[in-house]
């Protein structure tokens, strides 16, 4: 791994990203007119309601938006040729991953910043824990969109395969992460499954500090979705082959 | 090699000697590609023995030591010319005149600052062929840079691989049209995936009584 060509990765795709004005005012818009719509659905509501629900769709945005940016822009680079000229380059698989995970992360930063501000300023959110651990959690499930994007774009061969693994990798995962029943009330073979799945934890983490509970119960979520997030770096650098048919 | 179930490339021998230029010359879908591939050491199920500067094709250390140019032009359409010379400096660690140096020899310094997608597509291939000059490697695989370009730059682009081989570059490269053949020191005529011919352009037309490399392909083949 050098720092050097990892750094060079992250420039190049964020001055991509910063040519593509559509795309970048998706990324940062999307996540903040989602939870409008949210807040406006429970407008009438028990004012309860959006309290309850916002965090988890809080998680829940980020992550689908970045995976499914990550998922094409990686996909791209492969179809293109630019991929087998890197890998043919002494550039190590590491780098390129890693790269690209950093340039994403600094738009979950922001996408994750306006959503939570948003969210907890004029949506009225009201949350017992700090706001600055809710943008954490935030950018960390976008880097975990980002992570899985990267991951599963080796299993695609065109651009249509990479978006049908929306509703296959990431549809599941939102009906078992605990918004629509809580997931100790799931049958017990579901909930043995939702434990596994890394949008359970990044959900619970939210939930967690929005409830205002101990730091320590909520690190441990934390540390869960982060391992998930290395592990699918380091299983994206895998797949990357440098020979290929 | 195979690939589907269909043998693309069956019992190659050849050498190339360095230094020189190498012209892989044979109609379209005859395995030219899938040569190179293995050259650089991207392409898969390769078998036998293929040494590549002394190594076995693919090893970790010729990476920083072979240009490769693929047919399509490998580069990022929506970053100038000299945004993609940059980042690929920065991936193969060449100095910061590299990037200048590789546009000046492409001809291209004059559009260092437009979009690669809003070039032409012989620019566009030239800008890809420029990538691979960043570095000043020693062995140069160029997968039909030349298609698709007007006559004065094809031209050109033959006296630069022709510098660059005095410089003591080896250069191997791919072309169906045979009246480029007249500008390599030595032909590896290509067909169905078999060499039909491992010579030189002199020799292949007094061989067959020809006076172009073009009819004396035909002769060949025949």
């Amino acid at each position: 791994m050098t720092p050097r060509v990892t750094l060079a990765v992250t420039a190049r795709v964020l001055t991509q990203l910063r040519r593509d004005h559509r795309t970048l005012a998706l990324l940062l818009v999307m996540p903040c007119l989602l939870m409008t719509l949210l807040a406006w659905i429970f407008a009438d509501s028990d004012s309860g309601v959006f309290d309850r629900v916002a965090p988890g769709l809080l998680a829940l945005f980020p992550f689908i938006v970045m995976f499914l940016v990550t998922s094409v822009t990686t996909l791209r680079e492969r179809t293109s040729g630019t991929l087998e000229r890197l890998l043919a380059m002494p550039m190590g698989r590491l780098d390129l991953i890693l790269g690209y995970a950093l340039a994403f992360g600094v738009v979950a930063c922001a996408q994750a910043a306006l959503a939570v501000a948003l969210s907890v300023g004029a949506l009225g959110l009201d949350i017992a824990g700090s706001v600055w651990l809710l943008g954490a959690i935030a950018v960390l499930d976008a880097v975990l969109g980002t992570a899985l994007g990267l991951f599963v774009s080796a299993f695609a061969r065109t651009e249509f395969q990479a978006v049908q693994f929306l509703p296959a990798l990431v549809i599941p995962q939102m009906l078992l992460c605990g918004l629509l029943v809580a997931r100790d009330q799931l049958p017990r073979a579901l909930e043995l499954v939702s434990d596994v799945l890394p949008l359970s934890y990044a959900v619970d983490a939210m939930t967690a500090v929005c409830r205002g509970d101990a730091t320590w119960d909520i690190a441990s979520d934390i540390g869960l979705v982060a391992a998930f997030v290395v592990g699918f770096v380091a299983l994206g650098a895998l797949t990357l082959r440098r020979r290929t048919p | 090699m195979e690939r589907g179930g269909r043998t693309v490339l069956d019992g190659l021998d050849f050498e190339i000697a360095s230094g020189s230029i190498t012209g892989l010359l044979g109609p379209s879908g005859c395995g030219k590609s899938t040569l190179m591939r293995a050259v650089v050491g991207v392409q898969d199920n390769v078998k036998g023995d293929l040494v590549v500067l002394g190594e076995p094709a693919g090893a970790a250390d010729l990476r920083q030591r072979i240009g490769y140019v693929t047919q399509a032009a490998s580069v990022y359409p929506d970053l100038t010319a000299t945004e993609n010379l940059r980042f690929f400096a920065a991936v193969v660690g060449a100095d910061a005149d590299a990037v200048a140096r590789a546009l000046r020899a492409v001809d291209l310094d004059a559009r260092g600052d437009q979009l690669v997608r809003d070039m032409s597509g012989g620019q566009r291939s030239r800008v890809s062929l420029a990538v691979a000059l960043l570095a000043t490697p020693t062995l140069l695989v160029l997968d039909e840079p030349t298609v698709g370009l007007d006559p004065v730059l094809r031209v050109e682009l033959w006296r630069l691989f022709r510098s660059l081989a005095d410089d003591g570059v080896t250069l191997l490269v791919s072309s169906h049209v045979m009246d480029e053949a007249e500008h390599c020191d030595a032909l590896l005529l290509m067909r169905d995936g078999a060499l039909v011919a491992d010579t030189t352009p002199e020799r292949l037309k007094w061989e067959t009584g020809c006076d172009t490399v073009e009819s004396a392909f035909l002769e060949v083949v025949r």
